[in-house]
């Protein structure tokens, strides 16, 4: 593959799948060449690990900017370039241009592709108007635009093969996350939680963008494609109607559980997995029960959508603890025993080590030991409460009730993880987590639903945990006993996706706008480089005519950037108390820029 | 209730000249209706005892702020790097402007930034609290209220009550 890759470029792409049955298993064979970035996570387990070892933990201090590029976009840029043979392809938050650039020709610019898109879908992102990138496959580049429109670009080209629609902006959906090419579709989610969008999983004909099959996260058995006898949660069938008659009346036309993370693949197994994210709205008064299929770990069959097994982490949610962060995919041995591992770093600060071919729950433990919402999860099979996590009254906002103000729950809506991913090395077994160290204040309200404006009910003040002023931590976690190895603390929130490499370097950005690398055994810092802007995308490597390259976008922003800007206050301050913590506005300001590294020549 | 809005945001683009600055009135509360201050040219304003004691509608404000605005606007009124600080923006921005840009939106789209606010008046949650958001605004640009919830309020007035009722009510 390589060497076609290299010796007729991007021409030979759309004829060398003749002969290859699904895409998903040209994407596997290009994601085995470390050369290569293929997939948003560098490959479907979403380890985001590279073989490459050029650069590494002795020479890694005396890495240099090779070269930069501007976007032209100002918003917060999440996600990270893929990287296919010469050809790099960078894109950007609203107005979701692509650029293709050719780095055997001094990174110039092949094609460039810019759809016009209503500027009214901008107030409708909940959290900045961020993307999180393309995916490659079948000769096409597959972009998400803001308004929905799921796009696959000719990769050679530029040119729209096929374009469709994906939600309604103007019932408050959009689109923000990077799709996964799975066999002969692909597959994407969609955001809106705080809109009161009913959220899916779609997947899409590769050849010609037809809707092959849609998951809704709640509703009916045959809109979230469940079989009431043989999807399972922790190994008994969930029933019928197990969504409906976990919420008061229609409220699921309305229930959220968006889909905006980072989905992950598992050929062998057939299983497509994925979170989805809160029920809507904030005010957990409003809508009584579990709420079901929100804040849910799934497993489905990418042919047909239908679910195999389930794992709800946080029922009837009253923090806003998304459940959308990435599922990353490992093969370990517990106990002497290998074992297809999960492992999910949830905004509710648990980390869950699951085997993903039965959705048995293995490890459950706190990831940051602030957090406070919960004692943890009951791990007794034989109890009827059974994988759910114990809630502390004092932190809950549902015993608390409308109007009443819950302080001091760790972590804060934030989640001790959002989107911004973790690695994993197998060289280590070691999982590389940027993480959030915030806590809240929490006040539900009653609101009223309007389609296409924010539906949210809960207003929050967040601030870093009690006598402490760092708000970030990049942290070492060992999945199979749900410890820490390391911690180094950072000033602010970790908000950019880590990358764990072959030479035992792992490298992260900081919102401030750092680009560091520590040692993957010890968290020892031994490089670090102020980039443009705040990062808040995800770090990756490629080889280049003999080179490595470490590639990251700077361009502050997202949820970060709305919530810590002007830096947080301290709630116990008194009257008049202003900016007890700092501001990132202090250290960075707007810019998108790709900066990439390499050791001297 | 959302008519009204919608007809306040139509008088206020038919303005000639849009949004302009405004001459800062002076916001000292001269009276005060079932609760709520007015200033002597009669707009809603602020009240904040010596002991640091808030009227409701900057309690109430300060709430809705922080459910419906500050996903973009930032906290407290500080910015973000999404959009605006709104800090400052009612020492020059007048009660007849506020209306307006909340109601309708407003947009401001070029090479240099994509800025766009949504219109508010079909939005209850927003629409049957625009006092509210400017009484607590109001109060934040004359650093009446800092960078805090406010502690002491005064009680929740029974014609508020009854209004909000009506107001969140009208479907």
């Amino acid at each position: 593959m390589r060497k076609v890759l290299s010796a007729t470029c991007l021409g030979a792409m759309a004829t060398f799948v003749v002969g290859v049955a699904y895409a998903n298993e040209e994407l596997i064979k290009m994601s085995q060449n470390p050369k290569d970035w293929v997939q948003p996570a560098g490959d479907y387990a979403n380890t985001r690990y590279s073989k490459l070892n050029q650069i590494n933990a002795s020479n890694v201090g005396k890495l240099q900017v090779a070269w930069t590029f501007s976007t032209g976009v100002l918003r917060g840029h999440e996600g990270g370039p893929l990287i296919i043979g010469n050809i790099m392809y960078v894109h950007t938050p609203f107005p979701n241009k692509v650029y293709a650039l050719d780095l055997s020709q001094d990174n110039k610019i092949v094609w460039k592709y810019e759809p016009k898109q209503d500027p009214n879908v901008i107030p409708v992102m909940c959290c900045d108007t961020v993307n999180r990138g393309v995916a490659y496959g079948d000769g096409k580049i597959f972009l998400h635009q803001a308004d929905t429109t799921l796009v696959a670009l000719d990769a050679k080209t530029g040119q729209v093969v096929w374009s469709t629609k994906n939600g309604d902006p103007g019932k408050g959906a959009t689109g923000t996350s990077a799709p996964l090419v799975v066999k002969d579709k692909v597959l994407i989610g969609i955001s809106g939680g705080e809109f009161g969008v009913q959220c899916h999983v779609t997947a899409y004909d590769l050849k010609s963008g037809k809707q092959v099959w849609r998951a809704f996260s709640e509703g009916p058995d045959d809109q979230i494609l469940f079989d009431p006898d043989k999807t399972t949660e922790h190994g008994k069938p969930v029933g019928k109607d197990s969504s409906v008659k976990t919420w008061q009346g229609d409220q699921w036309k309305i229930g959220g559980g968006c889909t905006w993370g980072w989905m992950s693949y598992d050929p062998s197994l057939n299983l497509v997995y994925y979170g989805s994210g809160n029920p809507s709205t904030w005010n957990p008064k409003q809508r009584p029960g579990d709420n079901k299929w929100s804040m849910t770990i799934f497993a489905r069959n990418p042919d047909d959508g239908k679910a195999k097994w389930v794992y709800q982490m946080t029922p009837h949610d009253e923090w806003d603890y998304d459940g959308v962060n990435e599922m990353i995919l490992s093969d370990q041995q517990i106990n002497g025993q290998d074992r297809k591992l999960l492992t999910h770093f949830d905004r509710n600060g648990l980390a869950y080590t699951m085997d993903r071919a039965t959705g048995e729950l293995l490890v459950a433990e706190k990831y940051d030991p602030k957090v406070n919402w919960t004692t943890g999860v009951d791990m007794n099979k034989s109890s009827p409460t059974y994988g759910r996590p114990k809630v502390v009254d004092q932190y809950s906002t549902e015993k608390g009730g409308e109007d009443k103000n819950t302080k001091g729950i760790c972590p804060a809506a934030l989640g001790t993880k959002d989107e911004q991913p973790a690695a994993y090395s197998p060289d280590t077994q070691l999982f590389y987590v940027p993480t959030n160290h915030v806590c809240m204040d929490y006040e539900p309200f009653k609101v009223s639903y309007t389609a296409g404006q924010p539906y949210v009910g809960a207003t929050l003040s967040m601030y870093p945990p009690p006598g402490e002023s760092h708000m970030g931590n990049f942290i070492a976690w060992d999945n199979k006993t749900g410890k820490i190895v390391w911690s180094n603390k950072e000033q602010f929130s970790v908000w950019s996706g880590a990358l764990a490499t072959a030479g035992g370097v792992v490298f992260y950005g900081t919102l401030e706008g750092y680009l560091k690398a520590v040692d993957a055994k010890t968290g020892k810092e031994l490089y670090k480089f102020k980039t443009p802007s705040g990062i808040i995308g995800n770090v990756t490597t490629y080889e280049q005519g003999g080179r490595q390259y470490v590639a990251v976008l700077s361009g502050v922003g997202g949820w970060a950037g709305i919530g810590l800007a002007a830096g947080l206050t301290d709630p116990t301050a008194g009257l008049g108390a202003v900016g007890g913590y700092a501001a990132l506005s202090n250290y960075t300001a707007l810019g998108g820029t790709l900066t990439v590294f390499a050791l001297p020549q | 209730m959302r008519t009204i809005w919608l007809i306040a945001a139509t008088l206020m683009l038919a303005a000639p000249g849009g949004t302009a600055f405004a001459e800062a009135t002076d916001p000292a509360a001269v009276k005060s209706e079932d609760g709520k201050y007015l200033d002597k040219e009669g707009n809603p304003t602020f009240k904040v005892a010596a002991d640091g004691t808030v009227d409701w509608y900057t309690y109430s404000g300060y709430r809705r702020y922080h459910s419906e605005c500050h996903v973009c606007h930032g906290p407290d009124g500080m910015g973000s790097t999404y959009a605006p600080a709104l800090q400052q923006s009612l020492k020059t921005m007048s009660y007849g402007d506020f209306l307006g840009v909340v109601a309708s939106g407003r947009k401001n789209v070029n090479t240099a930034q994509e800025s766009v606010m949504p219109a508010f008046g079909d939005n209850p949650n927003v629409a049957c609290y625009m006092d509210d958001l400017y009484v607590y605004l109001r109060a934040r640009a004359y650093d009446a209220v800092g960078r805090v919830r406010p502690g002491k309020r005064e009680d929740k007035p029974d014609a508020y009550t009854e209004a909000e009722k009506a107001c969140m009510g009208a479907k």
